[in-house]
């Protein structure tokens, strides 16, 4: 377990009578993926430094279901949620925060349904909250100089209206903020979306997540920041593709707020 | 002479009222084939949306010179219209601009107006026509754009052309006459139509009404005709995008609706409360998602006939701007001329099906459910409800996903994470910090 680091779990806080004021939902990438793990790390890291009560489910945690709904499994999604309700229900959860946006989505629209109601935040709205009470402020100087372009992702902005709040948290680094050609409401997908990141794309003229670096690239931006994993995958992948991780960096909005924290 | 040409107006308007009546019930009935559902929303929030993007066109206006030059069109029909109905009521009665004498000084200034938007929708609509055959703009060109989509589309526009110029020519002939002859009511000089006046002045006065009838006969039957081509179109938007986006979705985009067939079938397997109503009152389940349009919804159906195939779903969309076979469009498409025929041939069972019929697997495999031509769709069509209820049929009914989703079930299943990572790891990030 943690040195430095305070992860409780729910199981130990409820054991301890403690009450708990924010699940930090953590999804399987965030879990297993060994890119995304970072991520998860350095959002306990923006947890602590804020002083939040919060705790994660651990070996408690199961897949929301969302990759079996999209691809049409709706049995299997159906399993993963009653069974994840029972037991956000069982530590009465009230407040999830998520680094992932189809987790978010999942928990915030289509949990209700099942029984499962929650108070589910996208990390980069918490970010921006926590931003905006003071809770934790940027030094800034660390990104002076740097350009960063902001992918949006599907389940985050048309999915769910949310495009002001990630970048809002990176107006607060100092660096350039630049648009790709399509962003908000006309952001192009990154390709992973619908189960599409479980399987080989169909037949096409090229891949989805070149293109979309290539867009991103175009725009100058030495970081191309997003707040998904699927995302982070498909689009670190292109620029692998084009050779350019030394100019090039993608990174969660996470991971750039906890360089430069006060 | 007088009352000959009364008799045929009559019966001209009583065979095209009866053929849109009959193409009315048979647009219906496709349209009925969908499964009912209660609207979604409150009364005040349908009809907000409906006032915004169909009266408003408020999404329409993400692409500004195409908003504006349909604006014109779109208002210039709505107005002109007014003038048919004076039309009619001339037709039937053998009066000559009825309305005038009502309107008095209104009248020409109103006159002006109808020339000035006629004007808009001809100008407006030969830009339309070079963007689509000239300038080649992309989404008109699609796959799915062949043959009879592509001259649907020109000949919309040529009519509502020709519609135009014989109001405007009407109306020139029109003014020559009134110098000639008390039958025609002065409307003084109108701005676009009094233009070509030199031109026809040197005509005789026998020559100048055979052009004002014919004008005016032409342009009363083009509109009947035009009305009735619209439902063999795909330009039935005109009326149904106000119904269509009435019974809009409210759910933030991100939401995809829910099974309560499996979500009864699901508690009873884990024995959680709610089970019990299904042994009590044991509900017949269908089939789980679609195979074909009967599977769909009466809004998913609606869409189908809403659209006009403008592309902007399809442009958008991530799969066909990288080369895939998917295209939004094309999934509307197929769902309406799958529903065509099962009306039209009154087919009750048969092998064939809106799935793989009509629909490719590879097709909706595609999809990365990105929402981007939900966003897209002036009229608020969602092409993507119809993908995830085909996807849900192969998933549910066939076990036939792409073998890559299976495996990624499996592993939901054993591991519940969609990856092959034992489920005693999930939590061994918080161990290896670094």
């Amino acid at each position: 377990m943690a040195k430095d680091m305070n992860i409780p779990t729910m199981a130990e806080k409820t054991g301890k009578g403690e009450p708990v004021e924010v699940l930090f939902w953590v999804g399987c990438a965030g879990s297993f993926d060994d890119r995304y793990k970072s991520v998860t790390l350095d959002m306990v890291k923006i947890l602590n430094h804020a002083k939040i009560n919060f705790a994660v489910l651990g070996p408690e945690e199961t897949c929301t279901g969302d990759p079996a709904r999209r691809a049409g499994n709706e049995f299997l999604f159906q399993m993963q949620a009653m069974a994840n309700i029972q037991v956000l229900n069982g530590y009465e959860v009230h407040k999830i925060v998520t680094t992932c946006p189809h987790c978010f989505n999942t928990l915030k629209n289509e949990y209700p349904e099942l029984g499962g109601n929650y108070e589910v935040i996208h990390h980069s709205t918490y970010i921006q909250q926590l931003l905006d009470e003071g809770k934790i402020s940027v030094e800034g100087g660390f990104f002076k100089g740097k350009k960063i372009t902001y992918h949006d992702p599907c389940y985050l902005g048309r999915g769910n209206n949310i495009y002001e709040a990630p970048r809002r948290v990176l107006e607060a680094l100092d660096a350039g903020l630049v648009e790709m050609k399509n962003c908000k409401t006309k952001g192009l997908c990154c390709g992973a979306g619908g189960a599409q990141l479980f399987k080989e794309p169909e037949k096409g003229d090229e891949d989805i997540n070149i293109h979309r670096t290539e867009e991103a690239v175009n725009t100058g931006a030495n970081i191309i920041a997003t707040g998904c994993p699927f995302c982070l995958t498909m689009l670190s992948d292109g620029i692998k593709n084009k050779e350019l991780e030394n100019n090039v960096e993608v990174k969660d909005i996470s991971e750039l707020i906890i360089k430069d924290i006060k | 002479m007088q009352h000959i040409s009364q008799i045929v107006f009559i019966i001209t308007l009583g065979v095209f009222g009866f053929l849109a009546y009959k193409r009315v019930s048979f647009l219906r009935n496709c349209i009925n084939l969908g499964k009912k559902e209660l609207p979604a929303g409150s009364k005040a929030q349908r009809l907000k949306e409906m006032i915004f993007i169909a009266f408003g066109q408020k999404k329409m206006f993400k692409k500004p010179l195409a908003a504006l030059l349909h604006f014109f069109v779109y208002f210039g029909f709505l107005i002109i219209n007014i003038e048919v109905l004076e039309f009619i009521i001339d037709g039937i009665t053998g009066h000559h601009r009825v309305f005038a004498p009502f309107l008095g000084k209104l009248y020409p200034v109103l006159m002006n107006i109808f020339e000035l938007l006629a004007l808009a929708v001809m100008v407006s609509c030969l830009i339309f026509l070079s963007r689509r055959n000239i300038l080649k703009i992309k989404r008109f060109w699609s796959a799915e754009m062949q043959s009879w989509p592509r001259l649907d589309a020109n000949l919309i526009l040529v009519i509502e052309v020709l519609l135009m110029l014989a109001i405007i020519h009407m109306n020139t002939a029109d003014q020559i006459l009134q110098e000639r002859n008390t039958h025609y009511t002065a409307t003084g000089k109108l701005w676009i139509s009094s233009l070509m006046i030199p031109a026809f002045t040197a005509l005789d006065t026998g020559t100048l009404i055979f052009i004002e009838r014919f004008a005016w006969w032409f342009h009363i039957i083009g509109i009947l005709g035009f009305a009735t081509y619209v439902t063999y179109s795909k330009h039935l938007h005109i009326f149904l995008a106000f119904p269509n986006t009435y019974y809009s979705r409210f759910r933030p985009k991100g939401h995809l609706n829910n099974m309560p067939d499996v979500t009864r079938e699901v508690s009873s397997m884990l024995g959680l409360p709610g089970a019990t109503a299904t042994t009590e009152n044991p509900v017949e389940i269908g089939r789980f998602g679609a195979k074909d349009v009967h599977d769909l919804t009466v809004k998913n159906m609606m869409e189908a006939f809403s659209c006009t195939e403008c592309g902007r779903c399809t442009a958008e969309c991530p799969a066909n701007l990288t080369g895939r076979k998917l295209s939004p469009r094309a999934i509307m498409m197929a769902t309406r001329d799958r529903a065509e025929e099962i009306i039209k041939n009154k087919i009750e069972n048969e092998e064939k099906s809106l799935l793989d019929g009509y629909i490719s697997r590879e097709e909706i495999n595609a999809c990365t459910t990105c929402n981007a031509c939900v966003e897209a769709c002036p009229v608020n069509i969602s092409p993507l409800e119809i993908i995830m209820q085909l996807r849900r049929y192969i998933a549910m009914e066939e076990s036939g996903s792409p073998a890559a989703w299976n495996v990624m079930f499996q592993n939901i299943e054993t591991n519940f994470a969609p990856w092959k990572f034992s489920a005693s790891d999930r939590f061994t990030w918080a161990e290896n910090q670094e």
